[in-house]
C-alpha cells in the first residue's frame, strides 16, 4: 500500500532535513550570510538620521528573504545531482506530495534561520522584538508559509532552466513583495508597541497570500516535472 | 507483461519516439540498442510513466501508458545515474524507497536487500563515498525494494569496470531467473546480448529490426547492428 | 515567406503571408488620427495645461497592457489544459507586445507626473503597481530566453503568466495599504475621470486605436512565433 499524500509528503521532508543535518552546508551559510548582512545594514545607515526602531523591521525582513533563497537554491540542486528525482518520480506517489514535503522542509529551514536571525536583530539593533515573541513567531510564521510556497515552485523549476542560480532569485523576489511588505509592517507595529488592531490588516493580507499560492503552487507543481 | 501499440512521442515539433511496437511476456528481456539520440531513453520514460506518449497506446503490467501510481508501484527504474542521495548512507536510500514504495517492514527488507547486494558491511557509509559500482548495486537495491513485475534499465554499464560489469549481469541474471520482466537500454552489444532473450536495434526514434532469442546470432549481431545504424545517415 | 516585426510597419506587412497587413494598416491610421484629434482638435485642461493631453495616450496604454496580461495568464491556463502551442505563442506575443505598453505608460506617466506634481517619479500606488506588473513580464520573457526545450519553455511560461496575474492583486493591495498607512507629502492626485464630453470622446477613440495597435503587433508577433517555431522543427529534423 503505497503512503497517502500527506505520509509521503513527510518522508520526502524527513528525508531533506536528514541530508541538510548531515551536510549542514547551506545551513550554515544561510545564518552567517544573515547575521554579516545584519551587521552591515546596520552600518550602512546614519543612526543619528534613522532610528534603529524604524530600521529593524526592514533589515530583519529583507535578510529572511535573502537568506531563504540560499536553502531553496539548494532544494532541487540535491534532487538534481544524481537524479534522485526520478526515483522520487517512479514511486507511487502523488506529485503533490514531492512539492509539500520540499516546501516543509524548506519550512524548517528558513524557520531556523529566523530562530537565529530575530535575536541577532533584538541584540545588535536594541529593539524589543522579543517581548512579543508569540504574535512575532505568527508572523514569521504566516511570512515564511508564503516566501516557501512560491520558493519551492521556483526551485523546482529553476534548476531545469540555463540561468539556474540567477532564474530563482529574479522571479522570487517579485512574489517576495507582498509578504515582505505586510511582514515589516506588520513588525514595525509590535515593535513600536502599537495596538493589535493596526497589525490585523497586514497578517490577513499574510494569510490570504498563504492561502492562494499555497494552492495555485501545489496545483501547477506537477507541471514543473516531466509529463 | 509489457505491450507498446505505435508508441510515439514528440517534444514540441522533434519527434523522438515515432510507431514503436512490440510486446513482451513475463520473464522475457528486451535488449534495445542504438546510438546516442536514438530514443531509446525517451522510450524507457515511456514505459516508466515519467512521460505521455504522444500516440499510440502500451500497458505495463496490465496497467495503460500512461499510468498513474498503480503503474509506477510494478516498475523498476535504473539509470546510469545512481538516483541516489550521496549524503544519506545505502540503508536509508533503500528504506526511504521501500517506504515510498508503501512496502511492509522496511528495515528488514533493507537489511535483506543490503545482505543480497553484498552492501552489509559498507550499509551505513554515506553513499557519495561508495565506489562507482557499489552505488550501482545500491541503485539496483532502491529499485527493486518493492519486487517489481517489470525493471526498466537505462545504460547500467556505463562507468561501471570489468568486475561491477559482470557482478550487475549476474544480479540482472537473478532478476530474469525470478520471471521479472526487463527492458535494458544499452549500447553495449556483448552485455545485452548476455542477458536478453528478444534484442531490438533502434535508429531516428524507430524499432529498425526486432527479433527473437533464438533468431540471434552474437557473433553476427554487431555487424548487423552496424549496417543498421549506419543505413541511411 | 517571412515577416520582419522589426521592420517598419508598410514593409512588413508586404512581405507577411497575405500581401498587405490591413490590421496594421488600419491600426497606424487609428492612432495617427487618434493623435491628431490628441493635438488638434481636444481643448486644454484648465489646471493641467497641456500636460494632460498625454493622458490620451497613458490611460488607453495602460488599460491595453493590462488586457495583454489578462490574455497570457488565460492563454496559460488553457496551454496546460490543452498542451496546444497555439496557445503559447499567443501569449508569448501578448507578453511582449504588453511588457512594451507598459513601458510606454512608465514613460508617458513621469513625463507627466514632472509639470503636474512636481516630481518625475513618486510612490503612488497605482504607479508602483505598474512597476511592478513591468517586472513580472521582463521576468516573463527572462525566464522564456532561459529554456531550450519548446514546450518546457511553454509550461514554466505559462506557470509564471498564471502566478503573476494571480501576484497583481496582491501587489496592488499591500502597495495600497502601505501608502495609506504611510501618508506622504500631499502631491496633487490626478481627479476622477469626470471628463468633460470632447475629452471623454477623445479618450474612447485613443482607446480603440491602442487596442487595434495592440492586435496588430500581437498578430505579427505570433506570426513571427510561428515561422520560428517552424524552423526550429525543420532543424530538429
Amino acid at each position: 500500500m503505497a503512503p497517502s499524500t500527506l505520509s509521503a509528503a513527510f518522508l520526502i521532508a524527513r528525508k531533506d532535513l536528514a541530508i541538510e543535518f548531515r551536510t549542514r552546508t547551506a545551513f550554515f551559510s544561510a545564518a552567517v550570510f544573515a547575521l554579516l548582512g545584519i551587521v552591515i545594514f546596520y552600518f550602512a545607515w546614519d543612526p543619528t538620521a534613522v532610528a534603529s526602531i524604524d530600521l529593524a523591521p526592514g533589515v530583519l525582513w529583507a535578510i529572511f528573504t535573502f537568506s531563504g533563497l540560499l536553502g531553496l537554491q539548494r532544494s532541487f540542486g540535491i534532487e538534481q545531482a544524481d537524479r534522485a528525482i526520478d526515483a522520487l518520480l517512479g514511486a507511487p506517489i502523488t506529485r503533490e506530495s514531492i512539492y509539500l514535503g520540499k516546501a516543509m522542509a524548506n519550512l524548517v529551514f528558513v524557520a531556523a534561520v529566523q530562530v537565529i536571525a530575530i535575536p541577532a536583530v533584538q541584540l545588535f539593533y536594541g529593539v524589543p522584538l522579543l517581548e512579543n515573541a508569540a504574535l512575532l513567531a505568527l508572523i514569521a510564521l504566516l511570512a515564511a508559509i508564503g516566501l516557501v510556497a512560491v520558493g519551492t515552485l521556483f526551485s523546482a523549476m529553476a534548476v531545469n532552466t540555463k540561468l539556474a542560480e540567477m532564474l530563482l532569485p529574479v522571479l522570487s523576489l517579485l512574489f517576495f513583495v507582498p509578504v515582505v511588505i505586510p511582514a515589516a509592517q506588520a513588525t514595525a507595529r509590535l515593535i513600536a508597541g502599537r495596538p493589535g488592531s493596526e497589525i490585523v490588516g497586514w497578517l490577513k493580507l499574510l494569510v490570504a497570500f498563504d492561502i492562494v499560492f499555497v494552492a495555485a503552487c501545489t496545483l501547477a507543481f506537477p507541471f514543473t516535472i516531466e509529463e | 507483461m509489457i505491450t507498446a501499440q505505435g508508441l510515439s512521442r514528440r517534444f514540441g515539433g522533434r519527434t523522438a519516439v515515432h510507431d514503436v511496437t512490440f510486446s513482451l511476456a513475463a520473464g522475457d528481456v528486451l535488449a534495445i540498442f542504438g546510438p546516442n539520440g536514438a530514443g531509446k531513453t525517451t522510450l524507457l520514460r515511456m514505459l516508466a510513466g515519467l512521460l505521455k506518449p504522444s500516440e499510440g497506446t502500451g500497458s505495463v503490467a496490465g496497467v495503460a501508458l500512461p499510468g498513474g501510481a498503480e503503474l509506477r508501484a510494478a516498475i523498476g527504474y535504473i539509470s546510469h545515474a545512481s538516483m541516489l542521495y550521496g549524503a544519506l548512507s545505502a540503508r536509508e536510500n533503500i528504506e526511504l524507497a521501500a517506504k515510498l514504495f508503501g512496502v511492509r517492514d522496511p528495515r528488514g527488507i533493507s537489511t535483506r536487500a543490503l545482505e543480497r547486494m553484498e552492501l552489509h558491511d559498507r550499509a551505513d557509509t554515506p553513499v557519495r563515498l561508495l565506489s562507482r559500482g557499489m552505488q550501482q548495486r545500491v541503485s539496483i537495491a532502491r529499485a527493486t525494494v518493492h519486487d517489481p513485475l517489470v525493471v526498466l534499465l537505462d545504460e547500467p554499464f556505463t562507468g561501471l569496470d570489468d568486475s561491477g560489469s559482470a557482478a550487475l549481469g549476474a544480479h540482472l541474471a537473478m532478476l530474469r531467473a525470478t520471471g521479472t520482466t526487463l527492458v535494458l537500454v544499452t549500447h553495449s552489444i556483448a552485455e545485452g546480448l548476455a542477458l536478453a532473450t528478444h534484442a531490438a536495434i533502434m535508429r531516428d526514434g524507430a524499432l529498425v529490426r526486432l527479433e527473437k532469442g533464438e533468431a540471434i546470432d552474437p557473433a553476427t549481431y554487431l555487424t548487423v547492428y552496424r549496417e543498421h545504424v549506419t543505413h541511411g545517415a | 515567406m517571412t515577416s520582419p516585426s522589426s521592420a517598419g510597419p508598410a514593409s512588413g506587412a508586404a512581405k507577411s503571408a497575405g500581401g498587405i497587413d490591413w490590421l496594421f494598416l488600419v491600426a497606424v491610421l487609428a492612432i495617427a488620427a487618434a493623435l491628431a484629434r490628441v493635438i488638434y482638435y481636444t481643448p486644454f485642461e484648465a489646471v493641467q495645461g497641456p500636460a494632460q493631453k498625454i493622458f490620451y495616450l497613458h490611460l488607453p496604454a495602460a488599460l491595453d497592457a493590462f488586457m495583454a496580461f489578462g490574455v497570457v495568464a488565460i492563454s496559460g491556463i488553457a496551454y496546460l489544459w490543452l498542451g496546444d502551442l497555439r496557445l503559447d505563442r499567443a501569449a508569448e506575443s501578448s507578453a511582449e507586445v504588453g511588457v512594451v505598453f507598459t513601458t510606454v505608460v512608465l514613460v508617458t506617466g513621469p513625463l507627466w507626473a514632472r509639470p503636474v506634481w512636481g516630481t518625475w517619479w513618486t510612490w503612488d500606488a497605482r504607479l508602483t503597481l505598474t512597476l511592478f506588473l513591468w517586472f513580472i513580464y521582463v521576468g516573463y520573457l527572462v525566464l522564456r530566453g532561459a529554456i531550450d526545450d519548446r514546450a518546457l519553455r511553454a509550461r514554466y511560461s505559462a506557470i509564471l503568466g498564471i502566478l503573476g496575474s494571480l501576484l497583481i492583486p496582491f501587489i496592488h493591495l499591500s502597495v495600497y495599504l502601505f501608502r495609506t498607512l504611510h501618508p506622504r507629502p500631499i502631491v496633487i492626485k490626478p481627479s476622477a475621470p469626470s471628463l468633460p464630453p470632447e475629452m471623454l470622446t477623445t479618450l474612447v477613440i485613443s482607446f480603440v486605436a491602442f487596442t487595434l495597435f495592440y492586435l496588430a503587433l500581437v498578430r505579427q508577433r505570433y506570426r513571427l512565433a510561428t515561422e520560428r517555431d517552424l524552423l526550429e522543427l525543420e532543424e530538429g529534423r
